[in-house]
């Protein structure tokens, strides 16, 4: 969990990643910042994030996205 | 006669598909009887109150009303303006100290934005909802019509400022419509089009699909943003209303191919793709082309102050890996020059500044004589007779078959996600908190970030909040560095080139 968030706060210093959970919905990242977090975190957990779960409830929150990166590592 | 005014498209058109779909949201849509009936209310409604030949600013979120306030104020002689509610306010007072609109349009949602603006804006504030109510006054519109000529204002559209102040361009009927007319030509455009919009109403590139629109009485669906990160569903919205033309930018295409889309949903309308804005990876545009073998690939450049787009190449095959897609040739009826710095054309395979000639050179920036000297030029090979044209800044070449490459900027202009960004006005911005001592913007050209350096006393949670406020959301750096002190070079300048190197070093 610690590794993603150095992935977040380096795209978002201003950002409180332990407690928020409407990144998308508010608008705080945008598809640069989706591109750049798929990118980083095959990079550092060697996980590929496929399309069908580039979805905004994946991206809403720090706790979503690393549910999911747990979930494709063991499905891996 | 011969064509002078943008309506006329609309005029001809409306009467011949009343019914059909002109501009559709998710939320609602707005047929071509609509957008007549409304956008002669709105002129009715301006002209009434005695706006005439200045700048109007429209002001609301993306959806079809916005364009049918823009045609309302062409009906009333005037020139739009489109502001976006995700602008940072100080930008919009940036805009507004240049223009000194005496009216804005606005819908129920950006009203209370408007009137919450600090800098006291004093002028009228309308909405959509009262302006249309008015009824349409046919005297009025046509006086003011056999008034108007086709090298008068339709829009002014705000872009980038290397000083930190954004500069306006003023484009009139005659340029848009030389650019429109040869667009359609070279896209194909018919009444079956359907045209997925991925650009912002409030730059030039969204007039490819709002007047083609008009002209063949197409239909242009305005998709919603959010979508633009979720691939799947983007392509799903594509099939979902039968889209089949696209003129987006390169990033929002990338982003359906970079992630295996279409191994799960493949778009099924889809026969013509426009792409420009930035260079296309190789890579991810063979996946479109293998995705799509049937469908036309259209590779589009042009700078704002060449209304939109001067130049065309038909991408019409694969790619190797280590080419580069041609930016092509200019559109019938413009000439592009590349000029050396002594003035002189270049040779075949010689670099030199791509200066456009033509109707599409627009009217210069608003306001601002200074700005419009530096680039709207006479044509250094014509010593005869006045004859502007317009030098973008863009180095590029010939290639052997006589077709043009882009090379590079000759100055800090880049392109991030489609947007045309100075470096050096972000870093006006910033140079202006206080608490800064100095700071330098790079773009990572590879990895397409922007980086900020900087040396102050603010952390950088602090200082990313703040750009916030003032920057636009595509120019805030991707990643922001806090250093103990900026590296300059012998002559005293900042050293870019050991920032860019040690950056692109320390990420490896």
């Amino acid at each position: 969990m610690d590794e993603l968030l150095e992935i977040l706060e380096e795209l978002h210093p201003e950002v409180d990643f332990n407690t928020c959970t409407r990144l998308v919905d508010d608008k705080i990242i945008d598809s640069f910042d989706i591109v750049t977090i798929i990118t980083e975190v095959n990079n550092t957990f060697d996980v590929a994030i496929p399309a069908e779960e580039i979805i905004p409830e994946n991206f809403n929150s720090a706790q979503a996205l690393y549910a999911l990166i747990e979930r494709l590592e063991e499905e891996g | 006669m011969q064509l002078t005014n943008i309506l006329e498209y609309l005029e001809k058109t409306a009467p011949e598909v009343p019914d059909k779909v002109a501009y559709a949201s998710e939320e609602y849509s707005v047929t071509f009887s609509e957008v007549y009936r409304n956008s002669r209310a709105i002129g009715s409604f301006l002209a009434a109150r005695g706006y005439y030949r200045e700048p109007v600013v429209v002001f609301m979120y993306k959806q079809p009303a916005t364009v049918v306030s823009f045609y309302g104020v062409v009906y009333a002689g005037c020139a739009y303006v489109p502001i976006d509610e995700e602008m940072p306010k100080h930008r919009i007072e940036l805009i507004f100290e240049n223009l000194k609109p005496r009216a804005v349009i606005c819908d129920e949602r950006t009203k209370p934005m408007v009137e919450a603006f600090e800098f006291g804006f004093d002028g009228e504030v309308f909405t959509y909802a009262e302006m249309v109510k008015t009824e349409p006054d046919d005297e009025a519109l046509a006086h003011i019509r056999s008034e108007q000529i086709d090298v008068d204002p339709i829009y002014m559209v705000f872009t980038s400022g290397s000083t930190g102040v954004p500069k306006g361009v003023a484009a009139c009927h005659r340029s848009v419509i030389d650019y429109i007319e040869n667009l359609t030509d070279v896209l194909g455009i018919t009444r079956d089009t359907v045209f997925g919009n991925q650009t912002p109403l409030y730059f030039d590139a969204c007039l490819k699909e709002l007047y083609s629109t008009i002209k063949y009485g197409a239909t242009t669906w305005l998709i919603p943003h959010n979508l633009f990160m979720f691939p799947i569903k983007l392509v799903e919205f594509l099939n979902e209303h039968k889209i089949n033309t696209l003129c987006w930018v390169v990033s929002a295409l990338t982003m359906i191919s970079a992630f295996k889309t279409f191994d799960k949903v493949k778009p099924l309308y889809l026969h013509t793709i426009a792409f420009g804005s930035e260079v296309f990876p190789i890579k991810q545009f063979n996946l479109w082309k293998d995705t799509l073998p049937e469908a036309k690939f259209i590779n589009l450049y042009g700078p704002t102050e060449g209304t939109g787009m001067c130049c065309f190449y038909r991408a019409d095959r694969r790619f190797e890996e280590d080419e580069v897609i041609p930016i092509g040739g200019p559109f019938h009826n413009t000439e592009i020059l590349l000029l050396k710095d002594d003035n002189t054309l270049a040779a075949q395979g010689e670099e030199g500044e791509l200066c456009i000639r033509g109707t599409s050179v627009t009217l210069g920036y608003y306001n601002n004589p200074e700005k419009t000297a530096e680039c709207f030029v006479q044509n250094p090979l014509n010593t005869h007779y006045p004859e502007i044209i317009y030098r973008t800044g863009d180095i590029a070449k010939r290639n052997e078959r006589g077709e043009l490459i882009f090379v590079s900027r000759k100055d800090y202009q880049i392109k991030h996600m489609g947007h045309r960004i100075e470096l050096g006005e972000i870093e006006a911005v910033v140079n202006r908190f206080d608490e800064i001592k100095i700071c330098c913007c790079i773009f990572d050209d590879e990895k397409k970030k922007i980086v900020l350096y900087y040396v102050g006393e603010i952390d950088k949670p602090a200082l990313v909040t703040r750009m916030k406020e003032k920057l636009p959301r595509y120019m805030l750096p991707n990643v922001t560095e806090k250093l103990e002190q900026m590296p300059f070079t012998a002559n005293g300048k900042i050293d870019r080139t050991g920032l860019k190197k040690s950056y692109i070093a320390g990420r490896k």
